[in-house]
């Protein structure tokens, strides 16, 4: 556990969310904005491609400056392309098509316009925390290397210095830092360490604390040896006994493998985590972020 | 109906039984692939020939059917089903290699094999069957495609990306055929009076204006790429139309995966109108990792200590350790009657096609044994 968890989830301008599909990135980001908002900060959401779902998960509050926006990666590129001289000229041709085509012949150069803005908003001076929901098909790896390909490729021009203004605000780590989401399972949070050292690796980038989404921390179980004492004990029907037995019995080995999850993810990778408890719900709303937000305030001390 | 309802006995059967192409569909970290495999898996024991194309496949899955070096990009087979001899029955898992079968592609349609060099040594080629927005898609149609059409397997299983867009794979093999159709692909290929196409090209002003953006190395690569390309762009739309027509035979079915969480819900509710709009339609639908039921019994109202609500008056059960016991339970109920609901929508769009429920299990799937547990929910 990190000592005030929420300190160290927000300790750089910029946060980039990151984690695969399922494992609730979004409701994290949302959690961290909210409780950054809470604690007084000026915050900006940004939600990239996919559908909206943080303008319903982060209502306005009153008395916090939290905002959201939409970034999609085509409609960034082709605002770019735009204001460099394109619109003049395309008014004839298949617009799509210039699109897919700048965006094939530089791969990438679509997610560094995104990360170009996402630098002028930290520049911007009016937010004290940018919060990015990273890509929605999850490939952190790609969407943050983005800038280094066309670095390579590029040699020159407007795409150059803004890849190379991106690799900058990415190398250091008071501006910009990446949260990996996972779960506490096998899967997420093997692939969670290896996209964490790709990231170090490849990127360089800042890691914060590792968040794990959906931790069981609901009612304490007796022991087996107790359960079966206790369930004689009160002379409860045999099929209602079988049941309560069987439910405890499934919830402990859930547990036990949480916990080697977790334990193997501490190992793994030598960076804090930060655990977001599963609530009994099928979804959450903006009352649970709420709710999540309001336990990192209290974890945190502040 | 009730959903455990609809879960009737060999419904899912029917649907392997009556096709040849299977293609799962829903947003990622739903279990798709989990799920291609354990049809995979029952297919075979019913004595199909049957092979499983993932696209991204987590390292469990393979060590999980008995693959420790990974799935490879050719069909491998897999053992220790324990497939009735006399059934016949066989299973075989690849993974999707995107570029490799663009390649195969580029091959299949070039005049001679200096076409060939030219186009898989250009960098913007390159590019696109790597990354361009739509190629997963489409090569993962032509898979299946090529693999439909391979007499060691009846039947082929596919999972498809992770992509918000069902269409995108159904209108997958139509993507190259528009991006050659546009208008600055003609442009790239108007003769010019030097006769040095690139260069010709190169002096339009969309192209000026294109290499002032990404830089002139890049944009002479692209048009390289278009002049090297030119004379295969009738092969390549014939045989995406054959791939279309495939995915929207009689026999190929698509299912669609779900986890019981109101947003895959809500993914799987577009997919599901989207390839009804298609006239397609659902074969069936399957909700994993649902929290299992553990038998119908009612909360007592009063377990001693602070418990959830219940309304069963007058029973008193003693606290501590059995007050703790009912409270797991209440919390594990309260969990599976939220899912239920969330499914709801799916549940009402898809019927009367069949829908599963896949219970989360008490461990992970790291070996064919789980999946077999779970292929025992899937086919009872």
């Amino acid at each position: 556990m990190s000592e005030n968890p929420l300190r160290s989830l927000t300790a750089a301008n910029v946060v980039v969310v990151a984690g695969k599909g399922g494992v609730g990135k979004t409701t994290v980001t949302a959690v961290i904005a909210r409780a950054a908002a809470r604690s007084g900060q000026r915050v900006l959401v940004i939600e990239l491609d996919g559908k909206p779902a943080l303008d319903e998960l982060l209502p306005d509050r009153d008395g916090e400056a939290l905002t959201v926006v939409h970034l999609s990666a085509p409609d960034a590129l082709e605002e770019y392309l735009n204001d460099h001289g394109f619109r003049r000229i395309a008014k004839r041709l298949n617009r799509t098509g210039v699109i897919d085509m700048v965006g094939t012949a530089a791969p990438g150069i679509d997610d560094v316009v995104v990360l170009g803005k996402v630098k002028q908003y930290e520049k911007s001076g009016e937010y004290d925390l940018v919060v990015v929901d990273g890509p929605a098909a999850g490939h952190a790896v790609t969407f943050l290397m983005s800038a280094t390909g066309l670095a390579d490729a590029v040699r020159g021009g407007p795409i150059r210095s803004q890849a190379d203004d991106v690799l900058e605000l990415l190398a250091e780590p008071e501006r910009c830092m990446a949260v990996l989401v996972t779960l506490p399972e096998t899967t997420p949070v093997n692939e969670t360490i290896e996209t964490a050292f790709a990231l170090e690796e490849d990127v360089g980038i800042r890691l914060g604390p590792v968040v794990v989404n959906g931790v069981d921390q609901g009612t304490d179980l007796p022991a087996p040896d107790d359960v079966d004492a206790a369930l004689q004990a009160a002379e409860l029907d045999h099929a209602v006994i079988d049941v309560l037995r069987d439910a405890a019995t499934f919830r402990r080995s859930r547990r036990a493998m949480e916990r080697e999850a977790l334990d193997r993810l501490a190992v793994g990778l030598p960076l804090g985590q930060v655990q977001m408890r599963a609530l009994p719900v099928a979804g959450l709303d903006a009352d649970d972020i709420d709710a999540l937000a309001d336990e990192l305030i209290a974890e945190s001390g502040s | 109906m009730t959903v455990d309802g609809r879960v009737a006995a060999g419904s899912m059967r029917d649907v392997v039984e009556r096709s040849d192409v299977i293609v799962c569909c829903g947003s990622g970290g739903v279990g798709k692939t989990t799920t291609a495999a354990v049809i995979g898996m029952d297919a075979a024991r019913l004595g199909r020939r049957v092979v499983v194309v993932t696209i991204d496949p987590a390292k469990r899955l393979a060590d999980a059917l008995g693959l420790s070096a990974g799935l490879s990009s050719s069909p491998q087979r897999i053992d220790g089903l324990g497939v009735d001899p006399g059934v016949g029955g066989e299973m075989w898992a690849m993974m999707l290699d995107t570029a490799a079968t663009f390649d195969g592609l580029v091959r299949t349609h070039a005049d001679d094999d200096e076409q060939i060099d030219r186009i898989l040594s250009n960098r913007f080629y390159r590019n696109m069957a790597g990354a361009m927005s739509g190629t997963q898609e489409y090569m993962a149609a032509e898979t299946l495609h090529a693999l439909h059409n391979d007499d060691r397997f009846d039947l082929v299983v596919v999972d498809t990306p992770p992509s918000r867009n069902a269409l995108d794979f159904l209108d997958a093999p139509g993507v190259l055929s528009r991006f050659l159709d546009h208008r600055i692909f003609k442009l790239a290929m108007l003769p010019t009076r030097s006769g040095l196409k690139v260069f010709g090209a190169a002096a339009q002003p969309i192209f000026k204006t294109i290499g002032k953006v990404v830089g002139s190395d890049v944009l002479a690569d692209s048009l390289a790429f278009f002049q090297a390309f030119s004379g295969m762009e009738t092969g390549f739309r014939e045989r995406a139309d054959d791939v279309v027509a495939l995915l929207r035979a009689e026999r190929t079915s698509f299912v669609v995966v779900a986890s019981p969480r109101h947003d895959t819900i809500t993914e799987a509710v577009w997919f599901a109108h989207q390839l009804d709009d298609q006239g397609v339609g659902v074969a069936a639908a399957i909700v994993n990792r649902v929290q299992p039921a553990f038998g119908e019994i009612e909360m007592p109202a009063d377990i001693g200590v602070e418990g959830p609500e219940v309304e069963v008056p007058g029973v008193v059960v003693p606290g501590g350790a059995v007050a703790a016991l009912w409270r797991n339970l209440g919390e594990l109920q309260q969990i599976r009657n939220a899912e239920l609901a969330a499914l709801e929508p799916l549940v009402a769009l898809t019927e009367p096609a069949p829908i599963a429920l896949l219970p989360l299990l008490d461990g992970d799937i790291h070996d064919l044994g789980s999946l077999d547990q779970v292929a025992q929910h899937l086919f009872p």
